[in-house]
């Protein structure tokens, strides 16, 4: 095995440099993304930290902005609703993707490919969009399930979006918008599982219980990893839920409900750059700290085992 | 050079994250400014300086789609005036496009609308502020002084902001005391005059007639609608950029007290008059409900769809003890001049038009702020017939009885209310235990907007 793979990699090696031409090909198909992400990711980036670290009139003033933020009256708040969203959020999302994707890829091929489409079908409504849809669904009087909400004793709008409910609403949204999309990215997972593993498991008497547990959710680890990192960077952003929640309940929501909307207030009610762009690089260095936990927990850039 | 690939490259992460971190370290040591964001400068500038003009250029007109067909009918009028007409979303039901948008034409320095409306009667609170104000001053030689008189007393309040006017008023929404004529005489009611009338008969309505409804709290307008009118201080101005809250001021108890027992025995309603489910299960419940004069129109007759002949229109309430009434007001837009306009001329004829002309304001949705275009207005709401009453002697009386003490604010009080009050009472308390919470949220809000709060 290790010869068989030492010489792969030469082979691999030798026929890089020989068609080093083709090389250079590579760098003219990314040039177009690296372009776009120079101009709408990495600069806008520099340019928030920038604006996070200065003030209006141009002078460096340390971590200034990051502590007049913090000791805002809505900054602990924000964080922590969007703390308890991101609790309720990436759990049904790890739990329930990974096992209806098994349940597809396991139980259920002969109708996999139509629930597959089905799962989908809401991810590729445009976000707001589907958000839209929720609107009407939330309100007891017009929703086509009022008798489930009026079940719960929720008789009006308004007691639907109590504040306690808010996480687990935004997570119900949020996981009928995205979570089709992830289920049919982890069937593809679960695909690439090469069969005589599963087969030889199952020759060895484990169970369907067993194989998921032992084999299939271990080759996967780096999928749910990827997921999780994704899923954490957009949950701390989350912005059009709340935001849209809010003006179709006239406001019961209140404007500052997750960090980014405070950026948001920050920017365009008050005139604050400076202040929003501290809250955003706030989310930034979230987002990285929760990337790079997870990459180096699970590996997921190491290229082979051993 | 497969083998070495993910040492090398994690020694150069390492590397670039160093320099990063240095970088950074090194701008957050060299501080030497202060974070505090620019203090917005309270007193504008002395005189206006208009841009340089030039004749007959184009202007940009921002409008909502009610406003939009009176601009094309301004521009069908004009045929000379080059017009381009961008339909916005007017601010309504609390959006603040028009500031977001401006904020970011003040930071590229250009783009501004000539002219914008906005439904937000709040909005000029900002226009008028900062280093160069997006709103002109319109009473500085922009827009004569004898057309600025003829507004109705106190509708350009909101616009005034350090003695200058900063903007023309489209319509009043004066509160009054909205009844259904017919069902208060098949009940055998008479019109309430004072809040203790009213909320006497609103204890009868519930124990006589459960499930009709004298009035609703849980629109996001409600301190408007009643707080406003009781004279409560929850913002009064009393500088610039200085605000008086004070929730605990006897005028303001006695309507959360009034509120709260009218609530507990079912005849005032937690939810707001727009939600679906009120209008499918309690719009034929209405008795009466204190509210804005576009109530009329715009909810009884659209939203409702109360028949003709049954809605009338009473005088705002008054406490026994005061003696005057007051009223408070539910929005009513705002036309505003850019300060950036190239073409002052057009722009001021085509806001002038639209908030005086009989053409246009004759006939709008809304009441005219404007006197002369008002007395027209009425005489046409007569003619349409929907009205159980000429509701004219009532809309002119409280025009002019609204309250002075309640200041346009960068903040919005109906936002406030609704995220902090509304789900309040929704969970079950009373607007009595909420006020502390309310001046919190009310205290808290301004000072994050620069006020300073006594």
């Amino acid at each position: 095995m290790t010869t068989h793979l030492a010489t792969e990699r030469s082979g691999r090696r030798r026929g890089r440099s020989a068609r080093n031409p083709a090389g250079r090909a590579g760098y003219v198909f990314v040039s177009g993304y690296v372009l776009l992400l120079l101009a709408f990711g990495v600069l806008p980036t520099c340019y928030a930290v920038w604006l996070a670290l200065s003030n209006s009139r141009n002078q460096l003033v340390g971590l200034g902005n990051f502590t007049r933020t913090f000791a805002d009256y809505r900054f602990g708040p924000a964080f922590l609703h969007i703390g308890l969203y991101l609790v309720v959020w990436l759990a049904s999302l790890m739990i329930l993707v990974v096992l209806l994707s098994l349940m597809l890829h396991g139980r259920m091929r002969r109708a996999s490919t139509t629930l597959r489409f089905l799962f989908y079908l809401p991810g590729a409504l445009a976000g707001v969009a589907s958000v839209l849809l929720f609107l009407i669904l939330l309100d007891p009087a017009a929703s086509p399930v009022g008798w489930l909400l009026k079940s719960f004793g929720w008789n009006t709008l308004a007691q639907v979006n109590a504040p306690g409910h808010l996480p687990v609403l935004f997570t119900v949204i949020a996981f009928w918008t995205g979570a089709g999309g992830w289920i049919v990215v982890m069937y593809g997972a679960l695909n690439s599982i090469p069969d005589e593993i599963l087969e030889a498991a199952r020759i060895d008497g484990a169970s369907t219980l067993q194989i998921a547990l032992r084999i299939q959710i271990p080759m996967i680890t780096k999928w749910i990893a990827y997921m999780l990192i994704l899923a954490f960077a957009a949950g701390t952003q989350l912005f059009v839920e709340p935001q849209l929640v809010s003006l179709a309940s006239w406001g019961m929501i209140p404007d500052s409900w997750s960090p980014n909307q405070l950026s948001y207030q920050y920017a365009f009610q008050a005139g604050d750059f400076n202040g929003a762009a501290a809250l955003s690089v706030d989310l930034l260095i979230l987002g990285l700290a929760c990337a790079a936990l997870v990459v180096f927990r699970t590996g997921l850039f190491d290229r082979e085992e051993g | 050079m497969n083998d070495d690939v993910p040492v090398s490259s994690r020694r150069r992460l390492r590397h670039t994250a160093v320099a990063v971190l240095g970088a950074v370290s090194l701008l957050v040591l060299a501080a030497c400014g202060s974070a505090d964001p620019t203090p917005t400068t309270a007193s504008s500038p002395d005189a206006f300086e208009p841009v340089a003009q030039k004749e007959g250029s184009e202007i940009t007109v921002w409008a909502d789609a009610t406003r939009v067909p009176g601009v094309q009918a301004y521009q069908k009028a004009h045929p000379n005036v080059k017009i381009k007409i961008v339909t916005y979303s007017g601010d309504a039901n609390g959006a603040n496009d028009l500031q977001t948008k401006v904020q970011l034409f003040d930071r590229a320095g250009g783009g501004w609308p000539d002219v914008a409306f906005s439904a937000n009667v709040n909005d000029a609170s900002w226009a008028s502020q900062g280093k160069s104000p997006y709103a002109a001053p319109v009473n500085q030689g922009v827009i004569p002084q004898s057309t600025l008189k003829g507004f109705a007393d106190g509708a350009l309040n909101p616009c005034t902001f350090n003695g200058n006017t900063y903007c023309l008023r489209n319509d009043l929404a004066q509160n009054v005391l909205w009844y259904n004529k017919s069902l208060m005489e098949k009940f055998g009611y008479s019109v309430p005059t004072t809040w203790e009338e009213y909320q006497a008969l609103g204890e009868k309505v519930a124990k006589e007639h459960p499930g009709y409804l004298v009035g609703t709290a849980g629109d996001a307008w409600s301190p408007e609608v009643y707080f406003w009118a009781s004279q409560c201080p929850a913002s009064t101005a009393t500088g610039a950029k200085k605000v008086k809250v004070d929730l605990r001021d006897a005028k303001c108890t006695r309507m959360a007290k009034l509120l709260d027992t009218l609530i507990a025995k079912g005849s005032v309603s937690k939810d707001t008059v727009f939600s679906a489910g009120f209008i499918k299960n309690q719009a034929s419940k209405v008795l009466m409900l204190p509210g804005p004069s576009w109530f009329g129109q715009v909810l009884f007759n659209s939203t409702f769809k109360t028949p003709k002949g049954q809605v009338a229109a009473a005088s705002p309430l008054k406490f026994e003890g005061d003696t005057k009434n007051h009223t408070g007001n539910v929005g009513g837009g705002l036309w505003f001049v850019s300060s950036h306009s190239k073409n002052l001329k057009a722009s001021a004829d085509l806001v002038t038009w639209m908030t005086t002309s009989d053409a246009y304001q004759g006939t709008a949705g809304t009441y005219p702020a404007y006197k002369k275009a008002a007395v027209t207005w009425l005489a046409n709401q007569k003619k349409t017939g929907y009205f159980a009453e000429d509701v004219g002697p009532v809309f002119k009386e409280s025009a002019e009885l609204i309250w002075p003490g309640w200041a346009a604010t960068q903040y919005s009080q109906e936002a406030i209310y609704s995220s902090t009050v509304v789900p309040a009472l929704n969970s079950g308390k009373t607007l009595t235990e909420t006020m502390d919470t309310w001046q919190t949220a009310i205290t808290n809000k301004a000072k994050s907007l620069g006020y300073t709060v006594n």
